[in-house]
């Protein structure tokens, strides 16, 4: 039986291989396109529209159009990679229908790279290779860098051309075993795409000797196994964003073309299903995800391997798994890129997940607000199918297992699991009691496991790298690494995959480039609308499940708010208290009551008509709430509130006895006041007040009339001799 | 086998319970009721209003105690200071998103929401703001609908779906906006409702209440819009409940009183719905009687029952044919009063304003049916009241119902065999009419009395009953996801029923849509308050000289002086009626 799975894989890679082959994409120029929600909403259809009609204008055979999802750089897009056969890959950042033309007639026509449009400026000098240096992050032992200063200077001393290599680093391949753990650096060089194993200065010598004086690849050092990280650092290795990440679940985000199951296969696709079905031990996959401490990705952090072990168990035999793709969080969108960039590898991970359950169905919980996903993992689905992947008989190994996608109508409390059976039963998405939980009594009344897409994400790296390895890139507590979606006031968002135990100001500083125009950080939000405010003295806190919630926030499914100056505590946990206020299902007293009557009250003080007993209420409501809801939602609604009364206290009373608001974005606590002394009576901010009330003859000192100014800012924005205060 | 014992603490006391406990229901065992809303014993649990929560060690947050089942050595606190004060904030914000109307409300006195608050302490406001505002909705003829005494336990819905099987109602909108309703929102009398008033009987507020009639009684009752011949019948039922809410002990039947009660409130004759009931027997009797000489189908589904002729009307439409055609025994009583009894008494029936004191909501629709007016479109039954609202009246009165001298119904319409009286119970309507039909199929005139397999509060009661060599299979349905089940039998064929007893409400009329709210130690759907209420009926019965319905004189002199052959033409143009697929709005 196991053969026939061997047989099976093996006939689909050469299928693939050829296929491959025959396409001849080394010799070729690749353009990639980010197609993906957001870069088309950024306009990258356009972009592959332009590019389409400008290759066939030119004639040109040798130059290949291909589909990639996202990378995750949002405000940099639409993102595009030109590799040249033998050169490095150069990425462009907000291509546009001139940038295609510039990109097309200089680049890709005359050879020379369009230097003032690459991805976060990493053309300032045009590098012939390139060398990567793992920078140790977890295992410590290049936690100064040496080897990697070494070889530069190396470089310096004896390369002909030293200033055509560039020296980089990157956060973490992820590429060490257990034995090697702390004793080795690795090196992946550019264009080549050999990846390097050194233990010692001797190995760094032998590496300039040998590749950059003579050309030749270090055959004694080359690491030949395939590491997890390593197509997305051949591509994106020389962007600071990507490079200090460590990229799991991600990898072939940005990289594969999400819609073509052979690209997928090329990557190494469906390789861990293969292993899955040839070993035919449920057990072991579990054990393997055990290993891996792999933790629920949704915000829970429930050990995987400890869910699946529980449904694995369940006397029932008749078990459904679901994939809960219900992104709810503003702001949140890993679980979108993931389905929209790679959805085989998230049918993957399905099927792996199914065996070690045993289920027969499951079921792609989507919400409807993802077309492209649903689309997308539809295709994934089909072709998976239409190959032998999916459905019945799966790779010859005789078990069977099909997939169905279910929309969800995008309540944010479906995401719950128990409101998430329901949403699939047909029922109102509201939560249930627990327990039973839903691996003893869930879908229809059968054992069912449901798990995050992050989580499904991991498993295929989980199985082809082993779990030890997964264990070894977290923390004592969580393997592996966590996405998160990185926004607010930080000079570069996007998803950001980072191993757990990364302290923040490494995700913000490092990666994020720290906070926009330089302005003092004031606290991080992590975890969705519902989780809390980690201030900036605690910066050097380690990213995980527990020192988050002794934090008073939670993991949640990763979103991170960078907060400045610039932002009121207040305002901002008004905002996300009146987001759990409207998603709230009204099952239960505390949540559909509570947190309207916290809204209230913050609404009170951010309008100046607060008094101090309002503060007690609102800390014993939001107690109230977190003690007594009946799901994880009213428990978690309350933590903005929570945290931000533990940490800016000061700016709370502020509001309510100064009747004042520090980051000026409380409206109806600023005072517009004209002053004396700078006012040249020009009118422009009487001919602007949309209230009429300045008054003023020309050249002299005009006047706001305070109980009619409705506080809009006009003659603020207006004035040309910063006469007008904001108070 | 028997369940294995959890040792756990509770305030301090050590005690045993059975495995899969509640630690509300372990408390209880101490004599600690903790306080609960949206908990009901007889529906699925719920865990919405979080009223019960306990504080358990090792837990950061409070455990609802309706839904926790114990566990070895758990320890729980059920009055901390904590737990006090978080239930007492739970209740004031059910309390601070309700009208502030007690005073007003017809639940004043019997509202559970007011009685946990007094209990928890709510003695001040804290966090009011703003408070839901919907408009009542009175579309039915039966039940008023009223969201913003809604406190969203969730009985209603539950007590529709899981007892009814009817699914009619459901939550709406989404947090503080979230409201009860028929589909979409949509008028009451356009929705599957079939009126039984189950929703009214759990509604621990006035979110759900019947529609009133009491005004109109009223003014009836006080001439001025022109003194009418005011007469009034009551239920079998009403004799076994009503003195609950006069301070009587559960099950003590008070048919005297109530005559009186009655009297005093000024109506000119009082009947007994019961003779209505007797004449049913006869007239379903002879049709069931027919039917298996193979003149029509099998089985016959009884009618006495409005809200299961409705569920019959929109959900089983294809059942039509198998119902009896006989009226109820309220219709029969009212129109007999506006035909035979005005004849004789010389009264313009025209002048004549019936009210019928009833159990049931659905009776208030089935008034106004089309089908059953008279012939220049007038009412048989001008009023019908609850248990509740005549109670009240009385109360309002001022009479002293405890005290009163027991009276006597008036003659004819007041003469009945016990037969009628345990119509009121589930089972009742097949006894009585096995008590008939054993005497006509046999000829023997001492038949059996009493049917043990068709009496207590089960459910589906089936039974093979051997009449005069003759085998007769009978179900017996109360609550109508049983008359579900039996259907579905009969549908499938599976089981070759003769005869069905059909009643919407389970245990029948006396834990009807209009009964009185239980005392608060006990629950509406409780099947001890069932058997106790059934016990008085089964008693009234019992201490009669009449137990067959064919035995009633007044009931043979009718036949004799007026209607002539059971199941004639006569009988038909005034006792029987016909039924139409009536489908709820948007469902075809």
């Amino acid at each position: 039986m196991s053969t026939s799975v061997t047989q099976f894989f093996e006939g689909l890679q050469s299928r693939v291989l050829e296929a491959t082959a025959a396409r001849r994409l080394q010799e070729k120029i690749v353009i990639q396109v980010g197609s993906a929600t957001c870069e088309h909403a950024a306009g990258s259809l356009d972009v592959m529209d332009e590019f389409v009609k400008h290759v066939k204008s030119s004639g040109r055979q040798d130059v290949v159009l291909r589909k990639t999802g996202c990378t995750g750089r949002c405000s940099k897009e639409p993102i595009v990679g030109v590799t040249v056969p033998g050169q490095l890959p150069v990425k462009y950042e907000r291509v546009n229908r001139e940038l295609v033309h510039k990109i097309f007639t200089s680049h890709i026509q005359d050879g020379a790279p369009v230097v003032e449009s690459a991805l976060d400026d990493s053309l300032s000098e045009i590098h012939k290779s390139e060398f990567v240096f793992c920078a140790g992050v977890r295992c410590g032992l290049e936690g100064e860098n040496v080897m990697m200063h070494k070889f530069a200077q190396k470089l310096r001393d004896r390369a002909p051309h030293p200033e055509t290599i560039k020296v980089s680093k990157v956060g973490c391949f992820g590429a060490c075993s257990q034995e090697d753990r702390g004793k080795c650096a690795y090196i992946l060089h550019r264009p080549s795409k050999a990846m390097y194993r050194i233990h010692s200065e001797q190995d760094l010598d032998e590496i300039i000797a040998t590749q950059v004086l003579g050309g030749q690849l270090v055959e004694r050092l080359l690491a030949t196994d395939q590491l997890v990280s390593k197509d997305f650092f051949d591509m994106y290795g020389d962007v600071a964003f990507f490079n200090r990440q460590s990229r799991v679940a991600l990898r072939n985000c940005g990289v594969v073309d999400p819609e073509s199951l052979d690209e997928y296969v090329t990557y190494g696709g469906f390789k861990a299903l293969g292993t899955v079905l040839t070993n035919r031990d449920p057990q072991w996959v579990i054990n393997e995800v055990l290993k891996a401490r792999l933790r629920g990705r949704g915000g829970g952090g429930f050990p995987t391997g400890k869910k699946w072990q529980m449904a694995f168990d369940q006397k029932e035999t008749t078990r459904y798994l679901i994939c809960n793709g219900d992104e709810g969080d503003p702001g949140a969108f890993m679980d979108r890129g993931m389905l929209e960039s790679d959805p085989f590898n998230i049918v993957e991970g399905m099927i792996i997940g199914a065996y070690a359950i045993q289920a027969q169905k499951g079921f792609l919980y989507i919400r409807a607000e993802y077309p492209l996903a649903i689309k997308r993992i539809q295709n994934a689905i089909d072709l998976s199918r239409a190959s032998g992947l999916l459905g019945q008989d799966i790779m010859a190994s005789g078990y069977s297992f099909d997939l169905e996608i279910r929309l969800g109508a995008g309540a944010f409390v479906c995401g719950e699991e128990t409101a998430l059976i329901a949403s699939i039963e047909g029922e109102r998405g509201q939560p249930g009691l627990r327990p039973p939980y839903p691996v003893e009594k869930g879908l229809w009344g059968k054992p069912t496991c449901i798990n995050n897409v992050e989580t499904f994400a991991n498993i295929s790296a989980i199985i082809n790298f082993g779990g030890d390895w997964f264990a070894r890139i977290g923390t004592a507590e969580s393997g592996g690494t966590k996405v998160f979606a990185l926004a607010g006031r930080v000079k570069h968002t996007g998803l950001v995959e980072v191993p757990l135990g990364t302290t923040l100001k490494d995700v913000v500083f490092d990666i994020g480039g720290g906070v926009q125009d330089d302005k003092p950080l004031k606290a991080v939000q992590t975890g969705g609308p519902a989780g809390g405010f980690i201030p900036a003295k605690w910066l050097d806190m380690e990213v995980d499940f527990a020192p988050l919630a002794k934090a008073g926030s939670i993991m949640g499914s990763g979103g991170m708010i960078v907060l400045s100056e610039e932002d009121c505590i207040v305002d901002i946990a008004k905002f996300y208290l009146s987001f759990t206020t409207d998603e709230s299902c009204g099952k239960c007293t505390p949540c559909r009551e509570g947190t309207t009557r916290m809204q209230e009250i913050l609404e009170r003080i951010t309008i100046g008509t607060a008094v101090m007993g309002d503060l007690d209420k609102l800390e014993r409501l939001a107690q109230l709430c977190q003690q007594t809801s009946l799901c994880g939602l009213g428990r978690a609604a309350p933590n903005p509130i929570l945290s931000s009364l533990d940490h800016f206290r000061d700016e709370y009373l502020e509001h309510i006895i100064d009747k004042r608001c520090r980051s000026k974005k409380c409206v109806a606590l600023i005072r517009y006041v004209i002053s004396q002394e700078l006012c040249i009576g020009c009118t422009v901010c009487a001919r602007n007040c949309p209230v009429e009330c300045i008054s003023g003859k020309r050249k002299e000192v005009h006047v706001i009339d305070q109980e009619r100014c409705i506080k809009c800012g006009q003659c603020f924005q207006v004035c040309r001799f910063d006469a007008v205060e904001r108070g | 086998m028997t369940e294995p014992m959890i040792k756990l603490t509770i305030d301090g006391e050590l005690l045993e319970v059975p495995a899969g406990t509640t630690v509300m229901k372990a408390a209880e065992k101490l004599g600690i009721n903790i306080p609960r809303l949206c908990y009901h014993p007889d529906l699925s649990l719920e865990g919405a209003c979080r009223v019960c929560v306990v504080q358990v060690e090792g837990f950061n947050h409070f455990i609802a105690s309706c839904s926790q089942q114990v566990w070895e050595g758990m320890m729980v606190q059920t009055n901390s200071p904590q737990i006090r004060q978080a239930r007492r904030d739970i209740l004031e914000l059910l309390l601070d998103n309700h009208p502030k109307d007690c005073q007003t409300c017809e639940r004043d006195g019997n509202c559970e929401l007011q009685r946990q608050a007094y209990r928890l302490g709510v003695r001040e406001r804290l966090f009011e703001g703003k408070r839901k505002q919907y408009p009542q909705d009175e579309s039915s003829k039966s039940v008023v609908r009223n969201p913003e005494k809604c406190i969203l336990c969730g009985r209603c819905i539950r007590v529709c779906a899981e007892v009814q099987g009817v699914q009619n109602l459901s939550q709406h909108g989404r947090g503080f906006n979230t409201v009860v309703g028929p589909a979409n929102l949509g008028p009451m009398d356009e929705s599957a409702c079939i009126q039984c008033g189950q929703c009214v009987a759990v509604c621990p507020t006035a979110a759900f209440l019947e529609k009133d009639h009491t005004e109109r009684v009223w003014e009836a009752l006080s001439g001025a819009a022109g003194k009418k011949h005011l007469v009034v019948h009551t239920a079998p039922a009403i004799r076994a409940t009503i003195g609950e809410s006069f301070g009587f002990p559960l099950g003590t039947p008070v048919t005297g009183q109530l005559v009186t009660a009655l009297r005093r409130l000024g109506f000119d004759a009082i009947f007994d719905t019961n003779f209505g009931a007797d004449l049913t027997v006869i007239e379903e009797g002879n049709e069931f009687l027919k039917r298996l000489n193979g003149e029509g189908p099998l089985p016959l589904l009884t009618s006495c029952s409005p809200g299961w002729i409705n569920f019959m009307e929109k959900f089983y439409p294809e059942m039509i044919p198998l119902a009896s055609t006989c009226k109820s025994p309220m219709q029969m009583t009212s129109t007999l009063i506006k035909t035979y009894y005005a004849e004789r008494k010389g009264i313009d029936p025209k002048d004549i304003f019936v009210v019928a004191i009833m159990p049931c909501v659905a009776k208030k629709y089935e008034a106004a049916r089309p089908e059953q007016l008279l012939s220049q479109g007038e009412t048989v039954t001008d009023a019908v009241l609850t248990t509740r609202e005549l109670a009240w009246m009385i109360k309002s009165y001022g009479i002293d119902f405890a005290n009163l001298p027991e009276g006597e119904y008036d003659r004819p319409l007041g003469v009945s065999s016990g037969a009628g009286d345990i119509f009121g119970t589930t089972g009742g309507v097949m006894e009585a009419a096995l008590r008939t039909v054993a005497v006509k199929l046999t000829g023997e005139e001492l038949g059996p009395l009493v049917f043990e397999a068709v009496r207590g509060i089960v459910g589906l009661k089936e039974a093979t009953v051997s009449i005069g060599g003759q085998e007769i299979n009978v179900a017996v349905c109360d609550g109508l996801t049983h008359a579900k089940k039996a259907l579905a039998y009969i549908k499938s064929g599976e089981k070759n029923y003769h005869l069905v007893e059909m009643m919407a409400c389970p245990g029948g009329c006396i834990m009807g849509g209009g009964q009185p709210y239980p005392p608060f130690e006990m629950d509406v759907l409780d099947p001890e308050l069932a058997k106790l209420r059934a016990k008085a009926l089964y008693s009234v019965d019992a201490h009669k000289q009449l137990r067959r319905s064919h035995e009633n004189p007044a009931i043979t002199k009718l036949y004799e002086e007026y209607i002539g052959e059971p199941n004639g033409e006569k009988a038909h143009e005034l006792l029987h009626t016909h039924y139409q697929a009536r489908m709820p709005r948007g469902i075809r």
